[in-house]
């Protein structure tokens, strides 16, 4: 098993897809509950594979284009076939998921196996019927969106018409339809006219999920610029610029690193927005652009380590966060296998692990937590002895229950709130 | 953390200094971290520089690190304090910071730092007078060479820095710009007799993690190449680079 990259449930939640390093999608589907089986419900199972991505060779740069998924979101439902858009660092593409659970038989100009029947054989005409078969889920690339970003895609995000999709590298930011792939609008570009005075790029762009105008970008100097696309076609004036002012206390050579914004997620119901950045995760009220209205501390004991994390690389670990189906509720991830949830109204917030030692089938998951104080209790784990290679950088809430997924590496993990 | 256990290894066998610095051991000066930091990120960018293509997002953040400190070293004249300060003292301490350039990650639970150092203690007096002559020409990426340099050249500050934004600029040109072109462009000012595989690849496998190691424009300064060979290589890097002595 591959290295999972993204996790993302479909609108019903009834899908799961996770894409991993290998440019592999996987998809998993909810077993319906039926009268005869109850315990089933809320297993996902495999549903359908297929390579989405294969390595590439860029000639003319020498470079290798990974065929690592770094996103995947899925179209509304609209037929009986679902849609979803996949994306490596420089391609996206359309997948069509469908199903077919029948087969026609009695062809009249070939037999079963295909091959085609003697002309004299053929004494009468029938209708060819319909015959129940196994059932095979089929994937086919319906459209491939290629060469419109010189960098590295981060984010694709769908818009709420349905029709158009943005995607977003490290410097542009592109607006396709749906149905066109030979052309793509750029709506925005920050690269500076002399590459040498770079100081900022694009970390995470998505669409509003109401207003079909508004989208978001967050950079890595831990701002967020909004932009309404009916002001201009191209969108380098923002309408709204969203930035906490830094505390001067808590100044030092890592600040501007562990502000660069990892992640942005509207929250469902479009007023707010939540950011991450390294230790913490913001939420905004798109109303107000000089400071969050909630900040949660994911691992604020990591605050001391972070020449060691800078050493060692994983001060730029891109953790993303997600929002529960009621915005109630957001959760994140951490090291060690640890996620956290924190719920807004009641200020509670809970770490978990995602492990295999931890997480029996149907065993209720024990509240992890990090000894920051000299006296370590019992069960309680030190700082220094978090294993940093142990990182939930994705994870995903789906849309209506509360069902989560995990992915811990190449491992994914689906918890499910317990009901009695 | 990673200071503290670094510091009382490379002060072993310097006995005037483990005193003034005993002391200080368990708190290193902001100082001599800042500086640790600064070469730190030195190599990151010039590892990042090596790689088949930089993440971008990383390269900046580091970029901006390292212009962060070197403003505030700016700022607080230290910049120019290291031209004036006695060469024994500056040069431990340019020792020390580079004892972490040496270390990569990888590195760093094995704990090569050690040899390491001894040679590095050499190699800067051998190449002392090369310096001196070689800084003002090479105009590659050469930031944490430049840095070192300023300590036997009491010249002016003013064209050091300089020359290091200059080489900061120049990564991201060369981050941009990743073709084979500029590539040949980058070697356009190597002496050509250095294109001897073996002094090459010689030099590559010793350079490769060494604080002043650059990309291919060592091949003009061939002192530094003899005496580092104890820093480990990267080998996906050294395949990488011969891929490009090839191509070109």
């Amino acid at each position: 098993a591959d290295i999972i990259s993204t996790v993302e449930f479909n609108y019903t939640g009834d899908l799961l897809a996770t894409g991993d390093k290998g440019g592999r999608v996987v998809i998993f589907q909810r077993e319906q509950e039926t009268k005869s089986r109850p315990v089933s419900r809320g297993e996902y199972n495999v549903y359908s594979t297929f390579q989405s991505h294969e390595p590439e060779f860029d000639y003319l740069k020498s470079l290798e284009i990974e065929e690592k998924i770094n996103k995947i979101r899925w179209l509304p439902q609209q037929n009986a076939a679902h849609f979803l858009l996949s994306t490596n660092d420089k391609t996206i593409k359309l997948w069509k998921i469908s199903e077919r659970d029948k087969r026609a038989e009695g062809y009249n100009l070939k037999d079963e196996d295909g091959r085609l029947r003697e002309p004299f054989r053929i004494t009468e005409l029938r209708v060819p019927t319909l015959k129940p078969m196994d059932l095979m889920v089929e994937a086919s690339p319906r459209r491939t969106f290629a060469n419109a970003h010189t960098y590295h895609i981060n984010s694709i995000s769908v818009n709420s018409d349905y029709a158009t999709y943005l995607s977003a590298d490290d410097l542009r930011i592109n607006l396709w339809h749906l149905e066109v792939t030979n052309r793509s609008f750029n709506i925005v570009d920050i690269k500076p006219a002399n590459m040498e005075e770079l100081t900022e790029v694009i970390t995470a762009a998505e669409f509003h999920p109401l207003q079909c105008n508004v989208f978001v970008y967050s950079s890595s100097k831990g701002t967020i610029r909004l932009c309404d696309m009916r002001s201009s076609a191209l969108c380098d004036q923002h309408s709204k610029f969203f930035e906490e002012p830094e505390d001067p206390s808590s100044r030092s050579f890592f600040s501007e690193i562990i502000s660069s914004i990892s992640d942005v997620k509207f929250s469902h119901n479009g007023r707010y927005m939540m950011t991450r950045d390294y230790l913490s995760v913001k939420v905004w009220d798109l109303n107000m652009e000089n400071r969050p209205v909630e900040t949660y501390q994911v691992h604020e004991y990591l605050r001391s380590k972070l020449c060691s994390l800078y050493e060692n690389d994983c001060i730029f670990d891109k953790f993303e966060c997600c929002w529960n189906g009621s915005d109630s509720t957001i959760m994140t991830g951490s090291y060690n296998n640890f996620f956290r949830t924190f719920e807004r109204n009641t200020h509670r917030d809970t770490t978990l692990e995602a492990s295999r030692e931890s997480s029996k089938p149907r065993a209720i998951l024990k509240p992890r937590k990090v000894c920051t104080t000299g006296k370590r209790k019992k069960d309680e784990i030190t700082v220094d002895s978090l294993d940093f290679n142990k990182k939930i950088l994705h994870t995903a809430w789906h849309p209506k229950e509360n069902i989560i997924a995990v992915a811990a590496t190449n491992n994914l993990y689906l918890f499910q709130e317990k009901v009695n | 953390m990673f200071v503290r256990g670094l510091k009382r290894k490379c002060f072993d066998g310097e006995e005037d200094i483990e005193g003034t610095l005993a002391g200080i051991k368990a708190i290193p000066s902001y100082n001599l971290q800042r500086q640790s930091l600064l070469d730190m990120s030195l190599v990151k960018l010039q590892l990042c520089h090596m790689l088949v293509e930089p993440n971008l997002c990383r390269s900046v953040l580091i970029a901006n690190t390292v212009r962060q400190i070197q403003e505030e070293m700016t700022q607080d004249g230290t910049w120019q304090m290291i031209n004036t300060q006695s060469t024994g003292q500056a040069s431990l301490d340019r020792l020390v910071s580079t004892d972490i350039l040496c270390r990569s990650s990888r590195d760093q639970a094995e704990g090569k730092h050690v040899p390491a150092y001894g040679t590095f203690n050499k190699d800067f007096e051998s190449d002392q007078a090369q310096d001196s002559s070689e800084t003002m020409s090479a105009s590659s990426v050469q930031a944490p060479r430049n840095l070192q340099s300023n300590v036997w050249e009491m010249e002016n500050p003013q064209e050091n820095k300089g020359n290091f934004q200059k080489s900061l600029d120049q990564i991201f040109e060369t981050l941009e710009n990743k073709s084979p072109n500029s590539v040949e462009d980058l070697f356009s000012e190597v002496d050509n007799s250095y294109y001897d595989l073996d002094t090459m690849l010689t030099g590559m496998m010793s350079n490769t993690k060494m604080g002043h190691c650059d990309n291919l424009e060592t091949f003009s300064t061939p002192t530094n190449t003899a005496s580092n060979s104890n820093c480990k290589s990267d080998l996906n890097d050294l395949d990488h680079i011969v891929e490009i002595l090839v191509e070109s």
